[in-house]
């Protein structure tokens, strides 16, 4: 016999709740199943695979893109993909450090208005997103060109020879990351700012702890997992980042995603872009495990 | 959190990230009306890429596509996502069921596109197999879409909830409402507001992709943003940058009623305190 329980002021049992419950949440998990579990599941399966003649793909079980992923080659071992592994892990690092580094100031900045410019502030960060990525990138390729403002501050300051302009090259593929991951840095932020206790704060100057330590130890600690959640949502999808580099790194500024998108394009090597896929599976894992051991619930 | 003073260069910081975001918009807007067609220097005034805008064929269909798509996964994706969230709040999930939902709910989010996009492609082209509805086109643009925003719909939703807490439909029961009645009359109306902010993330995620269109479309299904990468070799027309400008106007103006909207609710409510 089931237990009798009251759940929103009606007799029911918790196994018919959560028969109903399954009713409710069935279409959308049955949706994530189908179109995110199960393909990359059999990702997974295919990074394992072989490439056959003419891009066909031979079901075998082989460590051969791993090996490849690591260098190695039928002409020996280079280290190609590494270094491009390497670029794209210090690309979405230093994009990161630098979307908190102005993403703070913007959400103490936001929060310290009232509450009707605070709501619309809030709103212009999101605004620019609804352009698509492309156009935006786009024109940080007009905007970085030699004869616009950016380029001859760059020059008056000497950081740049006459004539060089600071697109294509690490620079302009750092703006246009930065610019477009931005918000997603400052959402986390302005949610854990907002609900920051100011009594720890006043509690912390009261005991005579320089501007300094109150900020670290009285702000910061309490803004922890609002933090890690802006680094997880600026770091993952920096990691995999494509358009961006593609655009305005040049021909030959190779991140993963670029060669995901090679693979899966003119290479025609579905295993091995796999195999690459399944180095973002691993960074997004890791990054998930992280997050949820310094307590963080959701990310928004 | 009350006005406090702030160092000077937390303003300037703010400033510089502000500018980070909006530089690329003006300049989207500048050339819209600058009559030059490459020039990247002002050459006067002119609305002819507007004008020019209704003539071409090519950016007519694909804006059409566009805005389907960004509709139609919107739609499905808020459907989907608000009745998750309400059946994950709701029930008593034991520890490890509530354990799959977060996890469920958040692994999409960290997922990065390119990943969910090759990983679409590829169980695309295993279903293609077995039947011909899965042929690259709007279709299986609109799954990858909906893939993408149903988690970021449910957490919105979700934290509006767990906001509202449970003891309103408990004193909604007391007053003899019925279950039902009790969630459509008093948790609903106050959760429109998180169901719509919901659905606009997931639009303007809709809006703002290019990785999952780009290995999902088919020929027939060209959008906005894939033609303007195509022709981007070619440099972009200021036709593009006139439809970016339309765009962009409308959802600044969106935003402004919707924060406008919500000023004078807080009035009203001031007012009646």
């Amino acid at each position: 016999m089931q237990q009798i329980e009251v759940f929103e002021g009606k007799l029911t049992t918790r196994s018919r709740m959560r028969k109903f419950g399954v009713l409710l949440t069935g279409p959308g998990i049955l949706w994530l199943l189908v179109f995110l579990l199960i393909p990359t599941i059999f990702l997974m399966v295919l990074a394992f695979a072989e490439r056959g003649s003419y891009g066909s793909i031979h079901w075998t079980f082989s460590l051969l893109n791993l090996k490849r992923l690591l260098g190695f080659s039928t002409f020996g071992w280079s280290p190609d993909n590494l270094l491009i592994l390497w670029r794209s892990v210090k690309i979405a690092s230093f994009t990161t450090v630098l979307c908190i580094f102005f993403g703070l100031p913007m959400a103490f900045w936001i929060a310290n208005h009232g509450k009707s410019m605070r709501a619309f502030l809030f709103a212009l960060i999101m605004v620019p997103s609804c352009t698509n990525l492309v156009i935006r990138t786009a024109a940080w390729m007009i905007l970085l060109g030699p004869d616009m403002f950016p380029a001859s501050i760059a020059r008056f300051l000497g950081l740049i020879a006459e004539g060089e302009s600071l697109y294509p090259g690490s620079f302009a593929v750092y703006v246009g990351m930065v610019s477009s991951m931005l918000p997603f840095a400052v959402l986390p932020l302005y949610t854990s700012v907002e609900r920051l206790d100011w009594g720890i704060v006043e509690a912390a100057r009261d005991l005579y702890a320089g501007p300094i330590r109150t900020f670290t130890h009285g702000i910061l600690s309490q803004m922890m997992p609002g933090i890690i959640a802006s680094v997880i949502l600026t770091l993952v999808p920096s990691f995999g980042m494509y358009v961006i580099s593609d655009l305005l790194g040049g021909s030959k500024y190779m991140l993963i995603g670029n060669l995901i998108q090679q693979q899966f394009g003119s290479a025609s090597d579905w295993p091995f872009g796999a195999m690459l896929g399944v180095v973002l599976i691993l960074s997004s894992v890791i990054s998930l495990v992280i997050f949820q051991r310094v307590g963080g619930k959701n990310f928004v | 959190m009350s006005k406090r003073k702030l160092p000077l260069f937390v303003a300037v910081l703010s400033f510089i990230g502000f500018a980070l975001l909006y530089l690329p918009m003006f300049l989207v807007v500048e050339q819209s009306f600058n009559s030059s067609k490459h020039g990247q220097s002002w050459a006067g005034f002119t609305l002819d890429w507007y004008a020019g805008l209704f003539d071409n064929a090519m950016v007519q269909t694909t804006t059409i596509n566009t805005v389907v798509l960004a509709v139609v996964s919107t739609l499905v994706a808020t459907l989907l996502g608000t009745l998750l969230a309400i059946g994950i709040h709701r029930t008593p999930w034991g520890k490890k069921m509530r354990y799959f939902y977060d996890m469920s709910i958040n692994v999409p989010v960290v997922t990065p596109d390119i990943l969910m996009a090759i990983a679409l492609a590829v169980v695309f082209a295993l279903f293609r197999s077995w039947t011909s509805i899965f042929e690259p086109g709007m279709l299986t643009m609109i799954i990858a879409h909906v893939t993408l925003e149903i988690s970021f719909v449910v957490l919105v939703v979700q934290s509006r909830l767990s906001s509202i807490g449970k003891e309103q439909i408990e004193a909604a029961r007391d007053l003899y409402a019925s279950t039902a009645g009790a969630w459509c009359r008093v948790i609903l109306p106050q959760l429109s507001t998180a169901i719509i902010s919901g659905a606009l993330l997931a639009f303007t995620l809709s809006l703002d992709d290019f990785i999952l269109s780009f290995f999902t479309s088919g020929p027939e299904s060209q959008t906005l943003p894939l033609y303007i990468y195509g022709s981007l070799k070619r440099g972009i027309s200021p036709q593009i940058h006139a439809l970016s400008t339309i765009i962009f106007s409308l959802t600044l103006f969106v935003m402004l009623l919707l924060v406008l909207k919500g000023i004078r609710k807080e009035r009203k409510l001031a007012k009646s305190k």
